[in-house]
């Protein structure tokens, strides 16, 4: 079949173009990246990976996006599951009207948030000492919010592929509800809670908008700590995109490891 | 339960479900009163966040869309003075500045949205649909095509800035020297062309998605219909309008709707690409919002746009479920 | 049904009531202690510092020292965070909505006025400067960039910086050029000397707001021009602004001397053409220690005034630099008034201003300190001069910061429009100043 050869060769190009960008140039000496584009770098170095973490302290940044994105991937989960729980397996008032809503907020532009939800943030840090604007905490519970909405919606359509005869099973045999959902549901739901979280600590790795108002020189994470690079005196794009490498690799690795699980989920959840 | 969750519509009658497991169990079983607070109970996690952080901060913003924010009301933006429509009708006087730069903003927009949204769907239906057979390899092309969506976006798209320079750029190298198919080597990230820059770091990021998305619909597909397709002398071609596509549908009803809000509201995008000051061609809304608000100081006018623009994300929500709803009604009836 | 229908309201009224408290909360908006701020923890400090070295890390290798000084002198642990440029103006913009900000602060000094309009700094009256040790031992022209006329300064002087023309001596020398330009007739007739073989002349970061403004704004001044009226109105469309704004993106549009490249620069890329020997001439403030950084000699650079009209800078139309530096303030929400004042003293006293400038290569603003031998090198004399006796200040109106972003997107268009081989016309510009002029707040 020779149009699906062309036609996926030119799409693993286009796809591959900017990762040999990202590679090639990290492993470029500065005089390489700052001159015309060289698709063979004149000598190889790794100075680059040693420079990164002097140039600005990625090696915090990496922790505060590792604690952001984890805390937040864990909690939406989390809630995810038990809202899903709850609308797969109970008739309640003002279910319609939970999921449309939740759904709706997809839809919201960011920009029309942030401020208010800044001022909400101090103002609750000025009402109770809880300071979430500025720390981890207001950023975690800002990214876990962000993804709740797919992460329930999809978790709801793999529930629902949970047949209902197993956990009945379980309540008959004296099991509490929220029993069942942990002892039956979940277990049989593990793609698609594997890929509500993919999801999530993706979303959470990513974003730039808030990071760049709601986080301080010590809760700075990565998507703004690499804006470090380019500063006063030279652009080090051998640097940035060694760091970008660096801060790729972590969360390519995982999606690439778990995306048999995404694959599945999404199938048996949110498509079907 | 399918995809189309989304639209409360087309929702598949929870009652039918019901019927067809057990049916005496539901909330109002005597001796299990306490299961009525249940959902509820589980629910209120999420239902007090979304409060926190989207509902909540929509009504602040929609309150200072009526206030007068600049410079010299932010610090105490409660005891802003009121100021009416007037923020709303700044923005929309088509007669005015603000009003011109806004629609023009507007039109960018729905423009690169319809391109992205159309490309993305294209290349990911396309993949989709030629990695379904197996053949060696395709495994791992799979993986390869999920690269870019995997990828943090600011790692990505200042990727593609770095690629994109006028004089150290790979795609001018390329173009210009190489192929020698521009006279000169061109801007890619200011003037004209900001666009395309855009839309190419856009369809990029976002293919990935579609192709997902369509290749988990596909497994749903039965590889019997096919089959029995091939039966009949179907070619490849006929196959795929009579019988892949049409499987598709509720996912691609459902996946156009995605796509097209993510784009219509990417903001990180442009931002990491462009930086603050976005090229006339390339200025997306939500990039003209967050110059209007936070380089111009003028939090009123720039809140009045995100509601006119949320106001314009629900009608076309709400439009495009209405219609694909009801055509899925009439084609079921 | 009755019982979940009673729950379903009792819930609801829940969520309205938790919403109402909320939207209380925050209904009372920022600023919650008291104006003039409070000494409710006289032993510590935030302070947010601008990004004056070469990065963040060698800025708070320069800072700290002086901090635990400052520690050991008075007790009061002062907390450092150097904010880059790209964030600095949102950061302070956000600390003055909320009122939780730094206790004292960098801030460019042409956002003086804007950012006092927001009344979260501390004015600086008579008493204030008292605590100090006076106005009158800061330089005038620095003072001049602190705040709105016939107010309190916003801020104090802490580095002042005026432009230069730098240009590289053996360019010079290969093309027969015996000294640098000293009028724009001589500088586009050098130039267009210099540009050649792949090299140029001049080198400019078209896509650098600020730097687009600094460049129109004191060509405007050689043709007599302001961008505000006397009563602080936006006036970006008179015939001096337009030649000014036509003159300065001509070097590109009609005179090529600078390379069309530098219509995409925000990034200081042109500095870093010039340490490689592409570009021979800058026009930039306090750039010795970004040479140095990027491997160029010393002696492989002069420098010189940067070029009037005719004859000799001085004032009027005479000015060849704006006043460039950095202002120090005090948050007024601070729980440390007083140790933020005597943290101000220390930052501005004779012998930190030697320590910093030298460091930084700016000039101090403190009268007592430029006397140091460290601040003759030939640079910082030609620098010195200027901001004595030819500078002069930003328009000090709270609309300044939108007239950067406006005007400087505008010069910003124009060059991309002349790198694209498109005519810049009087017309042409003249609109594109108009639509600027359009987008300012309307008052």
């Amino acid at each position: 079949m020779w149009s699906r050869r062309i036609f996926l060769t030119l799409l693993s190009g286009f796809v591959l173009l900017p990762v040999y960008v990202m590679v090639s140039s990290s492993l470029k000496p500065l005089q390489d990246v700052s001159g015309e584009f060289r698709w063979l770098p004149s000598g190889l170095t790794v100075r680059p990976y040693f420079d990164i973490w002097e140039t600005v302290p990625l090696a915090h940044y990496f922790v505060n996006s590792l604690i952001v994105a984890g805390a937040a991937t864990v909690c939406s989960v989390v809630i995810a599951v038990f809202a899903a729980y709850a609308v797969s397996r109970y008739r309640f008032r003002g279910k319609r009207l939970f999921t449309v809503t939740v759904l709706s907020t997809q839809m919201f532009p960011g920009i029309l948030f942030l401020l208010p939800l800044f001022l909400i943030f101090v103002n609750i840090g000025n009402a109770t000492g809880v300071a979430l604007f500025g720390s981890r905490g207001g950023l975690i519970l800002t990214y876990l919010t962000f993804s709740l909405p797919f992460s329930v919606w999809m978790l709801i359509g793999y529930f629902e592929s949970v047949p209902r005869e197993l956990d009945e099973a379980a309540l008959v045999d004296g099991c509490g509800p929220l029993k069942a959902l942990f002892r039956v549901v979940v277990p049989a739901a593990v793609p698609g809670i594997v890929a509500v979280a993919v999801y999530a600590f993706m979303t959470a790795w990513g974003e730039v908008l808030f990071a760049s108002v709601m986080t301080d020189e010590t809760t700075r994470t990565l998507a703004v700590g690499l804006q470090g690079y380019s500063t006063q005196n030279d652009v080090y794009w051998n640097q940035i995109m060694a760091a970008s490498l660096v801060v790729s690799v972590p969360v390519v690795a995982g999606f690439l490891l778990l995306q048999r699980y995404l694959v599945t989920g999404l199938t048996a959840g949110a498509v079907k | 339960m399918t995809l189309t969750t989304a639209s409360a519509g087309t929702r598949a009658p929870e009652p039918a479900v019901r019927k067809t497991s057990g049916a005496g169990r539901g909330p109002r079983r005597p001796g299990r009163v306490r299961r009525t607070a249940l959902p509820y109970l589980l629910l209120l996690p999420a239902l007090l966040l979304e409060i926190l952080v989207h509902l909540l901060p929509i009504v602040i913003g929609v309150a200072m869309s009526f206030k007068e924010l600049t410079q010299f009301h932010l610090r105490d933006w409660g005891a802003a003075p009121w100021r009416g429509l007037d923020n709303f009708r700044l923005v929309v006087d088509l007669d005015g500045p603000a009003g011109q730069a806004l629609l023009k903003s507007f039109v960018t927009t729905c423009l690169f949205t319809a391109a992205s949204v159309g490309l993305c769907w294209l290349l990911g239906t396309a993949a989709a649909v030629y990695l379904q057979e197996s053949f060696r390899g395709r495994g791992f092309l799979r993986a390869l095509f999920l690269v870019p969506y995997a990828l943090p976006v600011y790692a990505a798209v200042i990727t593609w800035s770095f690629m994109f320079q006028r004089d150290n750029g790979l795609v001018n190298y390329v173009l210009h020297e190489q192929l020698g198919l521009l006279d000169s080597p061109s801007f890619w990230l200011i003037g004209g062309n900001s666009f395309v820059a855009l839309l190419t770091v856009s369809v990029w990021k976002g293919w990935p998605f579609a192709f997902l998305i369509v290749m988990a619909g596909l497994q749903n597909v039965p590889r019997e219909m096919y089959e029995a397709a091939a039966l009949d002398g179907a070619g490849r071609w006929q196959q795929l309008r009579r019988i892949t596509l049409p499987s598709l549908r509720p996912v691609n009803q459902v996946l156009v709707l995605v796509l097209f809000l993510w784009t219509f509201n990417d903001f990180n995008t442009p931002f990491v690409l462009f930086g603050r000051a976005a090229p006339e061609a390339a200025n997306l809304v939500s990039i003209h919002i967050y110059q209007s608000s936070f380089a111009t100081w003028n939090f009123g006018a720039g809140s009045a746009m995100s509601v006119l623009l949320l106001v314009f994300l629900l009608l076309v929500t709400g439009v495009y479920l209405f219609l694909t709803s009801r055509e899925r009604r009439v084609s079921r009836g | 049904m009755r019982r979940i229908s009673a729950r379903a309201v009792r819930a609801a009224a829940g969520s309205a009531v938790v919403v109402s408290l909320l939207a209380a909360a925050t209904g009372c908006g920022g600023g919650t202690s008291a104006d003039g701020g409070s000494n409710g923890s006289p032993k510590t400090l935030t302070y947010w510092a601008s990004n004056q070295g070469p990065n963040i890390e060698a800025d708070k290798k320069t800072l700290e020292p002086e901090l635990r000084k400052f520690e050991k002198q008075t007790g009061i642990k002062v907390k450092l965070e150097v904010v880059p440029w790209s964030d600095l103006l949102n950061r302070i913009m956000t600390a003055a909505t909320s009122g939780q900000g730094p206790d004292v602060l960098n801030i460019g000094n042409t956002w003086s006025a804007s950012l006092q309009a927001t009344g979260a700094l501390m004015p600086w009256d008579e008493a204030s400067f008292g605590k100090i040790g006076g106005r009158d031992r800061f330089v005038e022209s620095a003072l001049g960039s602190t705040g709105a006329r016939g107010q309190d300064p916003a801020a104090v002087p802490l580095y002042s910086m005026s432009y230069a023309l730098y240009y590289n001596k053996k360019m010079f020398a290969d093309a027969g050029v015996a000294k640098p330009p000293a009028t724009w007739d001589e500088l586009v007739a050098t130039g267009k000397k210099l540009s050649k073989d792949g090299k140029w002349a001049l080198g400019a970061e078209g896509s650098n707001l600020s730097n687009n403004i600094h460049q129109v704004f004191v060509l405007g001044k050689q043709h007599g021009a302001d961008f505000f009226d006397a009563q602080g109105r936006p006036d970006f469309t008179s015939d001096g602004a337009v030649k000014a704004v036509k003159q300065y993106v001509d070097f590109m549009a009609k005179d090529k001397i600078i390379a069309p490249g530098n219509a995409e620069y925000a990034q200081n890329q042109s500095l870093s053409d010039f340490a490689k020997g592409r570009t021979a001439m800058v026009l930039w403030q306090a750039a010795a220690s970004t040479f140095t950084s990027q491997g160029m000699a010393d002696e492989d650079w002069g420098v010189a005034p940067v070029p009037v009209a005719s004859g000799a800078p001085g004032q009027g139309t005479a000015v060849n630099s704006m006043v460039a530096g950095i202002n120090m303030a005090v948050f007024k929400n601070t729980r440390n008034a007083d140790g933020a004042m005597k943290f101000v003293k220390f930052m501005t006293s004779d012998e930190e201003q030697r320590i910093l400038c030298s460091t930084y290569g700016s000039i101090p603003p403190v009268k007592a300190a430029q006397s140091d031998p460290a601040f003759d090198r030939p640079e910082l004399k030609v620098l010195r001069e200027t901001l004595g006796a030819s500078a002069q200040a930003l328009p000090q109106v709270p609309d300044e910061s939108q007239f950067e972003t406006v005007v400087g997107t505008a010069v910003k268009n124009l060059f991309a429009t002349a790198a694209g081989g498109g005519a810049v016309t009087e017309e042409s510009v003249k609109a594109e100043l108009a639509k600027a002029q359009q987008q300012m707040p309307q008052s």
